[in-house]
């Protein structure tokens, strides 16, 4: 055994002899990634249900049409209630929004479609502003089921009729028209009693069912991600983000670890030995490399085992992105042993550099949500890649090629780290 | 065995070692003796090639300590005050590690591990951890790590610091086998009754610089006749030597 394997086998035995430090590395980031993986997403499933409260202050045949509609609708799990309780519920997070159909709401609205100066009636939306991303959806179903009932109340013969007469005698009456334009629409509403009667007469047992306006197009959802089989899994992001984090502090134990043996002798003690500096600092290098990766290997195998994570692109990019991230944790550490002055001053802040390194890169929530400038401002982040990295090869499921840019920017920032170890290294004791 | 010719070393502005020399034969244990800050421990520093001398030379059989690769760094153990061990290694994994990184050979480095551990009485907790020791067993186990390359040169700065009188004296019987064995020691200690005990020859230094160099009895006869008197009257020990030389002044 030369020199170089004794080191580097000596740090690997010492750093799984210590059963805390493997505690903290593999099973602390295991159970936090299942965490944050149920919470955000979990393994693959149908999306749930919004849940949102509905007020029907008008209960007309029209808004009970709509509350009706929206209970039928699998993207809401709908509660009424009244409207003191609505409020109760946003505030208290226990539904998105909640939608308070006003009183008349019923005759106002089918006016409102051909009247255009016509007051609208107003239905509030009450929603929760941490969850501001249900509004714009709770609003959108809405719109189509509102539109669908009350086009249905204005053509049916049952309610239609009222509603068609009563715009009438508005129209004939209005001095805001030109003959022209009073002409064509008295037109439109004779066409609208002629089908009303139509209906009627010949289908009298679905005159109350009559279709009103409906959407113009269906939609398909479909998932893209790497296996068209499998659907996207919560527990691929949380695995890497968790995976990146504690395994940066591996590194920083590596670290503090070579400040605590210059602290007891340990170094100096190496130094007196015929080896030379590169062997020493390599040592560190590779043995950091090598723990980092077999740390990385348990916890992905936790990740597949029992999450369901899968490695849906290429392997190989996900073995080389793995490998460039242990050699990334493993000069991080030995920067923090070249910078620190003592163990605990270094552990501190290296700790609070470590933190914000997760931060930026994506560990704790993906970068997709950040403001766009802080997306651009991030791909000089190291970790960022290695997330960037690792989700490409396991849920995206890209090819070696969606690989090579993060392997190749972290090796780079490892360069630049190992780089400035061996400058400012002190060798003198 | 191991010559050293007018070492000096600064730091910045601060002189530790003006201009020291002192030799070591095979067979022979030499007292390295000085208060505290007297520069002894960048002597052992420049003696075993981890701090460069800004000027002199270290040789060890005609060879110059050099570099950090230096091959001639094979020649020399060093025991380090602290106590320098990996305790979650056993005492043979440690013994192994540093063989190994002074290039012993698989072949007998099995050998020389047991012989080491057989000299400092460890053979039955070869298995053993550091963590688990005694100060006294880590202080013994500290030398072995020294000597399981077979180093020409044993460098041992303050070894028994902490230690209890029994594994003391067993320390003393390992130096004095290694001495018979034609080991050159260079001992580095404040206690002034193991420097009586182990010592062939003392050199006191203080203030970067040797000021004395002989055996007990010959730095008694270099003091003039008056501070004779006065050493001999209190005990006339090595001890009392060294006071009169370097003064009763504390040095912190």
């Amino acid at each position: 055994m030369n020199a170089l394997t004794a080191l580097v086998r000596k740090d690997i035995v010492l750093y799984f002899a210590n059963k805390r430090a493997v505690l903290v590395t593999v099973v602390a980031p295991i159970l936090i990634a299942a965490f944050f993986g149920a919470v955000l997403g979990g393994p693959p499933k149908k999306p749930s249900r919004i849940p949102v409260a509905v007020v029907d202050l008008d209960a007309s045949a029209v808004s009970k049409s709509i509350v009706a509609a929206m209970k039928s609708d699998t993207t809401f799990d709908l509660r009424e209630t009244d409207e003191a309780q609505a409020r109760s519920l946003v505030r208290e997070g226990k539904v998105r929004a909640a939608a308070v159909i006003p009183a008349g709401f019923g005759d106002d609205a089918p006016k409102a479609m051909f009247r255009p100066n016509a007051k609208k009636p107003e239905i509030a939306v009450l929603y929760d502003p941490s969850q501001a991303m249900a509004l714009a959806l709770v609003k959108g179903l809405l719109a189509e089921h509102v539109m669908k009932q009350v086009s249905r109340a204005a053509f049916s013969p049952e309610t239609g009729r009222k509603t068609i007469a009563s715009i009438r005698g508005d129209v004939e009456k209005s001095a805001g028209l030109d003959d022209r334009q009073r002409r064509d629409l008295l037109s439109l509403f004779d066409s609208i009693d002629k089908l009303q009667s139509n209906t009627s007469a010949t289908a009298p047992a679905n005159a109350g069912t009559m279709q009103g306006f409906s959407m113009p197009f269906e939609t398909r959802e479909a998932e893209v991600s790497g296996n068209r089989e499998r659907n996207y899994n919560g527990y691929a992001h949380s695995f890497a983000g968790m995976g990146v984090q504690f395994i940066l502090f591996m590194g920083i134990e590596l670290g503090v670890g070579l400040l605590l043996m210059r602290r007891l002798g340990l170094w100096k003690r190496l130094r007196a030995a015929p080896l030379s500096r590169a062997t020493l600092l390599g040592s560190r290098i590779a043995s950091g490399a090598v723990i980092a990766s077999i740390i990385f290997a348990l916890i992905y195998a936790a990740a597949i085992a029992v999450f369901g994570v899968r490695i849906d692109g290429s392997l190989v990019g996900f073995i080389a992105v793995g490998i460039a991230f242990a050699i990334l944790t493993s000069t991080f550490g030995l920067l923090i042993a070249a910078l620190g002055k003592t163990p605990e001053a270094a552990r501190g802040i290296a700790i609070l550099a470590t933190l914000l390194l997760v931060m930026l890169g994506g560990a704790w929530v993906p970068t997709f949500v950040f403001p766009q400038w802080l997306q651009d401002v991030t791909v000089v982040v190291p970790t960022r890649w290695a997330i960037d990295g690792l989700e490409a090869m396991t849920w995206r499921g890209l090819g070696l090629e969606a690989a090579v840019m993060p392997v190749a920017a972290m090796l780079a920032v490892s360069a630049l780290f190992a780089w400035i170890a061996t400058k400012r290294f002190d060798w003198e004791e | 065995m191991l010559i050293a010719r007018d070492l000096w070393k600064s730091y910045g502005e601060k002189a530790a070692v003006s201009g020291i020399s002192l030799e070591a034969k095979a067979g022979e244990i030499v007292g390295l003796l000085g208060p505290n800050g007297a520069g002894k421990s960048t002597t052992v520093g420049m003696l075993c090639g981890l701090t460069p001398p800004d000027r002199g030379t270290v040789a060890i059989g005609g060879e110059p300590v050099g570099g950090d690769a230096s091959a001639v760094k094979r020649r020399i153990g060093l025991v380090t005050q602290e106590v320098s061990l990996f305790e979650d290694l056993g005492a043979a994994a440690n013994l192994e590690l540093f063989g190994a990184l002074y290039g012993v050979s698989a072949d007998i480095l099995k050998r020389r591990v047991d012989d080491a551990l057989a000299l400092v009485g460890l053979t039955e907790n070869a298995r053993a951890r550091p963590a688990t020791f005694s100060g006294g067993m880590k202080r013994r186990l500290n030398i072995a790590c020294a000597l399981v390359h077979d180093p020409d040169v044993l460098l041992l700065d303050e070894p028994t610091v902490g230690v209890d009188p029994q594994s003391r004296n067993a320390i003393f019987d390992n130096l004095e086998t290694l001495r018979a064995r034609g080991k050159a020691l260079v001992y580095t200690t404040h206690y002034m009754e193991e420097a009586e005990r182990l010592c062939d020859r003392v050199v006191i230094i203080d203030h970067g610089k040797v000021i004395a160099t002989g055996t007990q009895e010959s730095l008694l006869r270099m003091l003039p006749e008056s501070a004779r008197r006065v050493v001999i009257e209190r005990s006339g020990t090595l001890e009392d030597v060294f006071l009169h030389l370097t003064g009763r002044d504390l040095r912190d």
